[in-house]
């Protein structure tokens, strides 16, 4: 009688048959064919493929620009989220419903209105590159299209949590003395850090694998602005799939390896401030300290 | 968009068409902008099927990528025929079975029924004086094609600059391999595919010269008006093929030889053979020809079997992995 757990829902061993048949059919099925797959190469021809000059080219630019374009996000996301979920202002549905747009934009589409905004006779192109930035037809091109793509995975992660942390935190760390920067650094930041991670690494994830958007805008020069989706389907113009296959898996184990990487950092993060205390207590503890 | 537009209302209207009944149906699997041509021959055929077998048959179009589209059919998209920019998309069906071995000796022409030329489409004007292939390489001029690697285009463009630089006094591989190499300084960009180049030329204003298709520069035509650009004939250019082929395993299954053999054949028919010259594409009927020569200036051409000894070849020299491409970009 005692060894009983209590769950909240019932049928959970259905419910869990029904979440591992799902991941496996839509995630490990075809992860799994593809790995299958280059494993008809060797090792050491997948090797070979990797280290190729413009392969290595390419995933310095593809993961440098998703890198870049994540970390942008990370900083101007979290002021979107933040003035969006803090202050009221007309317009806020709006702008809120905005910020999914990138979602819902064919990605096609956006790099070619980016690439459009930016060229040299653009409505922003001609105001910056006479300044000397080239933008369209770069590497930075190539950012830009993966800023906008990823923002609202930023935005929508860190909303929920900024949500979560009343102002009653906030006014608690001010009247125990905690100057502004100190409640934001001790008290708000440790809370949606975590959350922050998660949007960096979701942004970061879903930059690697752009295709659409950044074609129109890279330049796609050799060695230049070239990105490894572009290889792959270079490799595949040559019915040549599988090397294509080889990029891909190379691509997935990095990728993985970075996201693991986060992962961890979040961990360990989480469990740094797990000190189990309210919020109310840390905010005490700020002021305190002041 | 509007091509996405058109695409999607092309899509219902397929459905619709579908509900009513034919006596049997026919899929062309063709590449992207083929869409033109066969909106036209389509109806077309279908008369003049109606007129000789008594039979309504009821026409599907499938557009694509050129080299999508073939891999499309290879993993089971039922295509009775497939209508193509490039022989060695139609080579690869052939490997894998699915068409005739001799597939361009079924039909006249090298299974080709119409063809196009590379040229170059300049500033009005002609602001730099761009006249030939040496020209393009010239130190300061800019000049705007797909990706020579990844689009049927690009290849084209390639190929034709090589084979010039081959017929140059002296000319040879190694010549030719440099030359490739000061024009491909001279292009800032590598458009996505040939109608991003396009646009990335006339409406983005960026370099002095695009090479693309004859064909293509009647759509410039019309989206951006005749007095914007000039087109120039370079004075050795490729003659690009549209090979077309019969996929016998379909037919075959669905029994649908004969009317596909037909459909593919009425390519080469007076209306057929109209129908392209109407789309900017040379037909092979001299007398077309000549009716349309004001459209169709002479050009001294060379197809990819003449220099390069086919399709097949020309693309395992230049743009394989690690093919003169690669080397003009990666020296080492």
């Amino acid at each position: 009688m005692a060894a009983k757990t209590h769950r909240v829902l019932p049928g959970f061993g259905l419910a869990l048959g029904y979440t591992l048949v799902y991941l496996s059919l839509l995630i490990l099925l075809p992860l799994g064919g593809m790995i299958l797959k280059a494993s008809e190469l060797g090792f050491g021809q997948i090797v070979d493929i990797a280290l190729s000059e413009r392969s290595l080219a390419a995933f310095r630019v593809t993961f440098g620009a998703s890198l870049i374009a994540a970390l942008i996000n990370g900083f101007f996301g979290l002021i979107v989220a933040w003035i969006l979920v803090r202050y009221p202002f007309p317009g806020k549905r709006f702008v809120d419903a905005l910020v999914d747009l990138p979602f819902a934009l064919p990605t096609a589409v956006a790099g070619i209105t980016l690439a459009t905004l930016y060229a040299g006779n653009g409505w922003l192109g001609r105001y910056i590159e006479p300044l000397g930035f080239k933008v369209a037809y770069t590497p930075w091109g190539i950012v830009v299209a993966l800023t906008f793509i990823t923002l609202p995975f930023v935005v929508r992660t860190l909303q929920p949590v900024i949500e979560d942390i009343e102002t009653e935190v906030e006014e608690a760390a001010a009247s125990l003395g905690a100057s502004r920067w100190q409640t934001f650094v001790k008290v708000i930041f440790p809370a949606i850090f975590p959350a922050l991670l998660t949007g960096f690494a979701l942004a970061f994830a879903r930059a690697v694998g752009e295709y659409g958007s950044v074609i129109f805008i890279a330049g796609n020069l050799p060695l230049i602005s070239e990105i490894t989706p572009l290889l792959i389907i270079s490799k595949l113009e040559q019915y040549d799939v599988l090397g294509a296959t080889a990029l891909a898996v190379v691509m997935l184990g990095l990728s993985f390896i970075l996201l693991l990487a986060v992962n961890v950092l979040q961990w360990w993060t989480a469990n740094r401030h797990k000190n189990n205390e309210p919020l109310e207590v840390t905010a005490a503890r700020a002021g305190g300290a002041a | 968009m509007s091509s996405f537009r058109k695409s999607v209302s092309g899509l219902l209207l397929s459905l619709v068409a579908s509900a009513a009944l034919a006596d049997a149906t026919l899929l062309n699997a063709s590449y992207d902008v083929a869409r033109d041509v066969y909106k036209d021959f389509n109806p077309m055929f279908q008369k003049y099927w109606k007129a000789k077998a008594g039979e309504s048959l009821e026409l599907k179009q499938s557009h694509g990528g050129s080299t999508k589209q073939v891999r499309a059919v290879a993993d089971g998209l039922e295509a009775d025929v497939v209508t193509m920019n490039q022989a060695n998309d139609i080579e690869f069906l052939a490997d894998k079975g699915l068409v005739a071995k001799d597939w361009a000796k079924k039909f006249p022409n090298n299974a080709s029924p119409y063809t196009s030329a590379m040229v170059f489409i300049v500033r009005k004007g002609n602001p730099k004086a761009i006249k030939d292939w040496s020209d393009v390489a010239a130190p300061g001029v800019q000049m705007i094609i797909p990706h020579p690697k990844n689009t049927g285009n690009g290849r084209n463009t390639y190929l034709s600059a090589w084979a010039w630089a081959l017929k140059q006094p002296g000319g040879n591989d190694q010549k030719a391999q440099e030359f490739l190499g000061k024009l491909l300084k001279n292009a800032p960009l590598f458009a996505a595919g040939g109608r991003d180049a396009t646009t990335t030329f006339m409406q983005r204003k960026m370099g002095d010269v695009l090479i693309t298709f004859e064909s293509e520069a009647e759509m410039i035509a019309k989206e951006f008006g005749k007095g914007e650009f000039e087109v120039i004939y370079p004075s050795l250019t490729m003659q690009t093929e549209f090979p077309v082929a019969l996929v016998e395993k379909v037919v075959d299954k669905k029994g649908t030889r004969k009317q596909a053999q037909a459909y593919l054949e009425y390519l080469w028919s007076k209306e057929g053979q109209e129908n392209a010259a109407q789309n900017y594409l040379r037909p092979r009927d001299p007398e077309l020809l000549k009716k349309y020569a004001a459209q169709f200036p002479a050009v001294k051409t060379f197809t990819v079997d003449e220099v390069f000894g086919g399709a097949n070849k020309a693309f395992a020299v230049h743009f394989k992995d690690g093919g003169s491409f690669d080397q003009i970009y990666v020296q080492k």
